[in-house]
């Protein structure tokens, strides 16, 4: 499969990455080549084969519902850019 | 406007906050509120690492709702990831059901003036809530708190079977009784536990295609579901006549202002890039399961109100009103139990009763008076210790802080005379005030009854039957 510029453009700015000229050459010939990697899948004969939505044999993984103790919040907030009054501050983000 | 008529057509996502007691993911709690960010830790926060473990009472919940709305359920289900960059979403992804949801194919009657439908549920799907943002204009920022996040929601998505605000307010009181029934939420819409968005189209009446559809967010109570439908109608139909065309587009509903704004049109929708979520095991629902939830499922407000109708023989208005509310049912029952008077009961809680529950803000409902003190009420009514009005005055005396209707009654004096002679002596002063009137009722004038019988009750500051005084004032007057 061809991966074109605007590909790339589009994938890196959903991942919100900012790529140089060079980085997206390279990236691009990574890509192609993972791409041609799965397209190996598809030579293989799956006729009758159920397809798989998760790689172990395991179903019905659940948990009580029952409260424990949260996090202190001075951890929580360790890693936070900014704090102000208990709350993550982050840049103007309006939807 | 010109002289085609428009149809709205609507179909409906309501998110439901579920009423576990910790998280969808984790072991918090999902108590609303709290500090910012004491409600959290590695796994609803998104470190790095961590894994999810699905809460099982989660998939209980929404099996019952399944049932309850006779919607198909899953028997294999899973959960996928839907990946944006937001800030109310640290780990960049909600977990969500997109391919294979919990129920599919359901369907809820609802009836309301001039009508009575079927609408259909799409399907019904679980996920985790995002977290709450703040915008802070001082310093124009963004604060996040994360107390919401993983809170256990179901999305209830229904078809576009609706084609006004009356049916989707129906539609959104019978689908909020059935939860609170099932016990699966409190259905704040204040608080954001029940959440709409409005998908909205309209079409020349008659044409079988649908219109270009917008839908509209932040939308939390009922009534501005309406102010917002109409709006948006208005806003479609006018565009066209206009000779423009509605754009596919996410709208920002503003109450205040009666407006809604757009916020992201088809063209800049986001690819969420959806893929199976492989932190957790696929979700098996067997027939036994799904009995065995069957089997523990309360009686539905349907079920109920036909009780009401053929067991109280209370009305279909009556019923529907009563047990449409959860609480007001369960508080029907209760003071029935005691006085056993179901019609008198249903007269009270449909009256003042109602009033003074809806006066809060929003579309809050809060019973302040215990039921066993309306029964007292009902009781002094029914054995002749105060009278109707009376009774009404004592009901809203004591309703704000719950006090005791019979001590009420006794220190401000209220009971009834019940002593014949001090009514007779009463009767016979009055006649004697009024010579007139006595001769215009000795002369046919049946009327002015009413006036004698009012003023023996002022006399009596209305601590008197007034059928006893009617019936005294009669014989007086042979």
């Amino acid at each position: 499969m061809i991966i074109t510029d605007e590909i790339i453009d589009y994938v890196s700015s959903l991942a919100r990455l900012d790529l140089s000229v060079e980085e997206k050459t390279k990236i691009k010939g990574e890509i192609e080549k993972i791409i041609d990697y799965m397209d190996v899948l598809n030579t293989l004969n799956t006729t009758g084969v159920e397809p798989m939505s998760h790689v172990l044999p395991v179903t019905n993984v659940f948990r009580e519902d029952i409260v424990a103790a949260s996090v202190p919040r001075e951890e929580i907030l360790a890693n936070a850019p900014e704090v102000d009054h208990g709350a993550f501050r982050v840049p103007k983000t309006v939807e | 406007m010109s002289e085609i008529k428009y149809e709205t057509v609507i179909g409906l996502e309501v998110h439901t906050e579920l009423a576990t007691a910790s998280k969808i993911f984790c072991s918090c709690t999902t108590e609303f509120g709290g500090e910012p960010n004491t409600h959290c830790c590695p796994i609803c926060t998104g470190m790095p690492g961590v894994l999810p473990v699905l809460n099982q009472k989660v998939v209980e919940f929404g099996i019952a709702v399944g049932l309850a709305t006779d919607s198909e359920i899953t028997p294999y289900g899973k959960f996928d990831r839907k990946n944006y960059f937001y800030p109310d979403l640290p780990k960049a992804f909600q977990i969500s059901q997109l391919y294979l949801p919990i129920c599919r194919n359901g369907v809820v009657a609802i009836e309301g003036e001039g009508f009575q439908k079927n609408i259909r549920i799409h399907e019904i799907h679980m996920e985790e809530d995002a977290g709450k943002l703040i915008h802070d204009p001082i310093f124009d920022t963004t604060h996040a708190d994360y107390n919401r996040c993983g809170v256990p929601l179901l999305e209830i998505v229904s078809e576009p079977d609706f084609r006004s605000a009356e049916e989707v307010i129906a539609y959104l009181e019978t689908l909020k009784a059935i939860l609170q029934y099932l016990g699966v939420s409190d259905c704040k819409m204040q608080e954001g536990s029940l959440r709409a968005d409005v998908n909205l189209s309209v079409r020349p009446l008659g044409q079988a295609e649908f219109g270009t559809r917008t839908e509209m967010k932040n939308i939390n109570s009922f009534r501005s579901i309406a102010r917002a439908i109409a709006a948006e109608r208005k806003r479609q139909i006018e565009l066209i006549e206009d000779g423009g065309k509605v754009i596919q587009q996410t709208r920002r509903w503003d109450d205040a202002k009666g407006v809604s704004y757009a916020m992201r049109s088809k063209e800049d929708a986001q690819d969420y890039r959806y893929f199976p979520e492989p932190d957790l095991s696929p979700v098996v629902i067997s027939e036994e399961w799904q009995e065995e939830i069957r089997k523990g499922l309360p009686m539905l407000p349907k079920e109920r109100k036909a009780k009401y109708m053929e067991g109280y023989g209370l009305s279909p208005y009556d019923a529907g009103i009563i047990t449409g509310i959860k609480a007001l049912a369960d508080y029907f029952d209760e003071v029935n139990a005691i006085v056993g008077q179901p019609q008198e009961v249903a007269n009270w809680l449909l009256g003042d009763f109602m009033r003074l529950a809806k006066a809060g803000e929003g579309d809050t409902f809060e019973i302040l008076l215990s039921p066993a003190k309306l029964a007292d009420i009902i009781l002094m009514v029914k054995t002749n210790v105060i009278n109707r009005n009376t009774a009404k005055e004592v009901f809203a005396a004591v309703w704000q802080e719950d006090l005791d209707p019979k001590q009420y009654v006794e220190e401000h004096d209220l009971a009834m005379v019940g002593d014949g002679d001090l009514i007779k002596d009463t009767v016979a002063k009055v006649l004697a005030a009024n010579p007139k009137t006595v001769a215009e009722f000795k002369a046919g004038k049946e009327k002015v009854l009413g006036f004698l019988v009012g003023q023996c009750m002022k006399e009596l500051k209305g601590k008197a039957d007034p059928g006893t005084v009617n019936t005294l004032l009669r014989e007086a007057l042979k």
